[in-house]
């Protein structure tokens, strides 16, 4: 005898085609990607070759030759905000790389374990947090000695607890379902069930995370190239060029226009794709927000 | 109650301390010796020595550790090496400048975040809405030195309005006040619009998710007007988040003025730690570190407080 179907569910709809139908997904990823092959293009050809200073150009405005202008050294503008962008995206890759290779085993442990390993944790966090980040990060980069990798461990430092506390928090909601109960009771040991079983169920919430802490990795990185303690001279960056720029505002704005709006649309990129990502991939956690 | 203030006290007191063995210990290690640099590189062995014990330096470091730490509870923060005044005045005057600055910048993030994100819930979906949301999306993506960099354009280079930079002091009466007043303006600008993107963000969502709730539904549907319901009811409950964000705000607006302040070259606390970094003034970094991280641990603890009143579930025990 077979049983008349009451209720079939809806077939469930690919991730990929869920994404694409998602609208802050698809601008966040056409603008992330276009950043993101700039900077490869920057690697092959540039419309100007940086390393030539041509001061009789100098501080030209934008013109088809310069579409965005040339800075106090008769640099093209573009060219340099295109190998700029390598320096702003490998200091937040990196950066965010630091945060989960440290602080997704730490929080996952500190989950499987529980009792004072967990307190431990959560204390060890309470200390990171209680440090003023962006103060912390000039301070390491001002006495390690300014440059693109004291940056990157500057900004690194303050993911990690982020992530630990993410992946904490997403273990901790795991461990008592039943799905790893039966896991336990098939005799698989805690490191095992935390590979095999809590870390694919929280990949979503660290990928969320992991763009959020991008785009602040980049707004970081900006600020503390600004400061002159991020990726040093010749290497151009945009946070640098913002630092140039500001003393001849009042004959060249648009020097601190380009750099500015390169930051601007990275972050707001990096963003809507989060955004997007945390709609497609945890339906539920956009209701908890 | 009271066990769930006494908690939060113990972890906040234990985090102050670690931080403090934290500090001390990371500018131990660092290269570079304080008397060495006062003294220059011609300085003679005996010079440097007189100089070294005098400063307290050839000491054992547990030794100096406990009198440092004892010298913070009552108050004595040591002398700076490079503008040989005791290091609490010099936090004194440059706290004059940062604290009135973060606490313009969050006045006016609080009075745009909160109504701009309450109306964005209030008209979920709609055209005003969508638009609301965008800004705000830019918002929190525009790095704020180069924000600053803009007004400053606008408002001091182009419209003469405002000073570019620089603090006149707060001067001695009302005039004064107001130089000092128009001074910090576009700096708590700068500041404020970045955070409000972000607040009201994180209001129209909390907002939200308030509003989907049972007891909102009975309130509308025991006929309350629909403001009420919106002020008394929801705002209340959607508060918790909103505080944690605020609260977070205030403790970076304190010590993440650093680089604002160098945009408009006030004299405030962040750009007096730049300088003691690179002087390697270490007493005036670590006085200044110490009173940054006890003041955001005493802004969490407010923080909790606040949730308390907030929320009654929170003082009956978890």
């Amino acid at each position: 005898m077979s049983l008349d179907p009451v209720f079939t569910p809806a077939p469930e709809r690919h991730v990929l085609v869920k994404a694409l139908a998602n609208r802050s997904f698809l601008i966040g990823l056409v603008i992330t990607a276009s950043i993101a092959l700039m900077a490869l293009l920057s690697f092959f050809w540039t419309p100007y070759d940086i390393t030539r200073l041509q001061v009789a150009d100098r501080m030209q405005g934008l013109s088809l030759v310069h579409p965005f202008g040339t800075d106090h050294m008769g640099r093209d503008i573009l060219s340099m905000i295109m190998i700029g962008a390598r320096n702003s995206i490998a200091v937040a890759i990196v950066a965010v790389g630091i945060g989960m290779g440290l602080g997704v085993p730490l929080g996952t442990w500190a989950a499987a374990r529980g009792g004072w390993a967990d307190e431990a944790l959560m204390r060890v966090n309470d200390v990171v947090f209680a440090f003023p980040a962006l103060l912390t990060a000039v301070m390491i980069t001002a006495i390690f000695g300014p440059g693109a990798v004291n940056a990157i461990i500057a900004i690194g430092i303050f993911n990690v607890p982020v992530f630990a506390r993410i992946a904490r928090a997403g273990a901790l909601s795991l461990w008592p379902r039943e799905f790893i109960l039966a896991a336990r009771a098939s005799g698989k040991g805690k490191a095992l069930i935390t590979i095999e079983h809590i870390l694919p169920n929280i990949v979503s919430l660290l990928l969320v995370q992991g763009t959020i802490q991008f785009a602040l990795g980049i707004l970081a990185e900006a600020g503390l190239s600004y400061l002159g303690l991020g990726a040093q001279p010749p290497m151009p960056s945009w946070g640098r060029m913002l630092f140039e720029a500001q003393t001849r505002m009042a004959v060249a704005p648009h020097l601190a226009l380009f750099p500015g709006l390169a930051i601007v649309v990275t972050v707001l990129g990096l963003n809507l794709l989060g955004d997007g990502l945390r709609d497609v991939l945890d339906p539920r956690l956009r209701r908890e927000r | 109650m009271t066990a769930y203030l006494a908690k939060r006290l113990a972890i906040g007191l234990a985090t102050l301390l670690v931080a403090s063995l934290v500090v001390f210990s990371v500018l131990e290690i660092l290269p570079g010796d304080p008397a060495r640099i006062m003294l220059g590189l011609n300085a003679s062995p005996e010079a440097l020595e007189a100089l070294r014990s005098q400063m307290g330096l050839d000491r054992p470091v547990v030794l100096r550790y406990l009198d440092w730490l004892a010298g913070m509870a009552t108050g004595d923060f040591g002398r700076s090496y490079t503008y040989s005044s005791p290091v609490i005045e010099l936090v004194a005057e440059r706290v004059s400048v940062s604290l009135p600055l973060a606490l313009m910048a969050l006045a006016l993030s609080t009075a745009i975040a909160i109504p701009v994100g309450i109306f964005a819930a209030a008209r979920r979906g709609r055209l005003s809405d969508t638009i609301a949301m965008g800004i705000a999306q830019v918002g929190v993506a525009i790095p704020n030195f180069w924000f600053a960099m803009l007004l400053v354009y606008i408002f001091a280079v182009g419209l003469r309005l405002v000073p570019a930079g620089g603090f006149p002091g707060w001067g001695e009466d009302w005039g004064g006040v107001w130089q000092g007043f128009k001074a910090l303006l576009l700096p708590a600008v700068a500041l404020a619009l970045p955070q409000a993107a972000i607040l009201s963000r994180v209001t129209r969502s909390a907002m939200l998710e308030v509003m989907g709730e049972d007891y909102i539904r009975t309130a509308r549907a025991k006929g309350l007007p629909r403001r009420a319901v919106l002020w008394r009811h929801a705002l209340r409950n959607a508060l918790i988040p909103v505080l944690t964000i605020l609260g977070l705000q205030f403790a970076f607006l304190l010590a993440g003025t650093i680089i604002i302040e160098n945009v408009f070259y006030l004299p405030g606390l962040g750009r007096l730690i730049f300088q003691a970094i690179s002087q390697r003034d270490l007493i005036v970094v670590e006085g200044v570190v110490m009173l940054l991280v006890a003041s955001i641990i005493v802004i969490n603890l407010l923080v909790d407080i606040c949730y308390a009143i907030a929320d009654p579930r929170l003082r009956t025990g978890r």
